[in-house]
């Protein structure tokens, strides 16, 4: 890989500034940028290190009814710590990867990275989450814009992640045994009568909300009230792991085991 | 270049590293630990497994750097001049090795299991051993040299 300068700022204001300058690149755990900078598909001049930014570790269950996990939190921690409030997102964190990823990883990292697979944004979108970075809150409806593509501005950094906790919930995924990522994955939550089925690992476009199924499941939260329903599989990934066609099928699948699941 | 301070298998180093060196480069070039190996280099085979701050890491897919102030644990900390370590030992008695590019990280992925959950489940083994990958052997053996530890471990406690 390039040579690179470092900063290691101790705390969001610092790392802002960092990342302000030409060619800074923001480093959580680096699962996914390290190897991107070997294959010198990124070459930042300045890699700005996240990790030591105190205000943007851990997990705090707020009032009761929210998960707010720091940006520079990994996935072990959030698996952990999210275990009794929100098991499924605590399941989801706790299966990303494997266990040494999830002791690096973070989920800002993953949330800024935005990859069509990652697990993360699933969450993000079924439950409504708030993405809090330096300087506004973005809700994950407005957040996700398409393949590693989101609303962060360059140098934007994530600094903490809300998750409203569901009344039920469940993370349904299909592992692709080599990556590990969702060949696809299917978050469920329920919030009063109020159903919302997120996908990732499917689209072309990154995670999604499946419309129909969650005006099905608001109406009758149950599998058999999407038993009828299917989903195009046209913009959907094909790739040697699955066709497109076999990713459309999936989804319907998963969505009907996560009801079941969280039912 | 960076300047890091860290422990590795209980001997403090300090001294300067080229900040786009990778900790399994580091361990293994300048420090001459060479019982880290790297496999893949790409984060997915797990033979680079060390231990950073009590957790297992993939060393290829850190900077030396991130671990400045950190303790950090190799294969080579597990055995003593004398004897190998329980989890080395079990290994071997259960041939759970073939040719060994493997068994470092396999082995500090198992140290790393047991010291958060001493008597894991098979299905519990074979999950925490998900980014550990054998190419020789399968993982039969590997998992009932795990078990067997975590066996030995729980009567010596018990006794």
């Amino acid at each position: 890989m390039y040579d690179f300068e470092f900063a290691r700022p101790t705390t969001v204001s610092e790392a802002a500034s960092a990342l302000a300058a030409e060619g800074a690149q923001a480093l959580g755990g680096g699962q996914t940028l390290i190897p991107s900078l070997k294959n010198r598909l990124a070459s930042p001049s300045l890699l700005v290190i996240l990790a030591g930014i105190d205000e943007m570790r851990g997990v705090d269950i707020d009032a009761g009814d929210s998960v707010v996990v720091g940006g520079a939190t990994t996935h072990a921690e959030v698996a952990s710590a999210a275990a009794d409030s929100f098991p499924a997102l605590a399941w989801l964190a706790g299966n990303i990867g494997d266990p040494a990823v999830r002791n690096r990883g973070t989920v800002g990292g993953s949330l800024a990275n935005n990859d069509p697979s990652a697990c993360y944004p699933a969450a993000a979108l079924a439950t409504g989450a708030t993405i809090a970075t330096n300087n506004r809150k973005i809700s994950a409806d407005d957040y996700f814009k398409g393949m590693f593509e989101s609303a962060l501005y360059e140098g934007e950094l994530i600094t903490k992640v809300r998750f409203p906790i569901p009344d039920a919930a469940n993370y349904q995924k299909f592992e692709q045994p080599a990556s590990r990522f969702a060949l696809v994955g299917v978050f469920v939550a329920r919030f009063g009568q109020e159903a919302r089925v997120a996908v990732t690992g499917a689209s072309e476009n990154g995670a999604f909300r499946w419309a129909e199924a969650e005006a099905a499941l608001s109406a009758d939260f149950s599998s058999g009230a999407i038993s009828d329903l299917s989903i195009s599989a046209d913009e959907m990934i094909r790739d040697l792991h699955g066709s497109s066609t076999y990713r459309a099928h999936l989804t319907k699948v998963l969505t009907a085991r996560a009801v079941d699941a969280a039912s | 270049m960076e300047t890091v301070n860290l422990i590795v298998n209980g001997s403090a180093f300090s001294g300067e590293v080229e900040g786009r060196k990778l900790l399994s480069d580091f361990l293994r070039e300048d420090l001459r630990c060479t019982g880290t190996h790297v496999g893949c280099d790409t984060g997915q085979c797990g033979a680079c497994v060390v231990h950073v701050g009590g957790k297992a890491v993939k060393s290829c897919s850190m900077f030396a750097w991130e671990a400045d102030g950190m303790e950090v644990a190799t294969i080579e900390g597990m055995a003593d001049e004398e004897s190998l370590g329980d989890i080395q030992q079990a290994f071997q008695d259960s041939h759970a090795l073939q040719c060994g590019f493997c068994t470092p990280g396999m082995v500090m992925s198992a140290a790393a299991l047991l010291d958060e959950n001493p008597n894991p489940t098979d299905a519990e083994i074979r999950d925490y051993l998900e980014g550990n990958l054998c190419r020789c052997t399968g993982y039969h053996n590997i998992v009932k040299a795990i078990r067997s530890v975590a066996e030995r471990r729980a009567s010596a406690g018990a006794a």
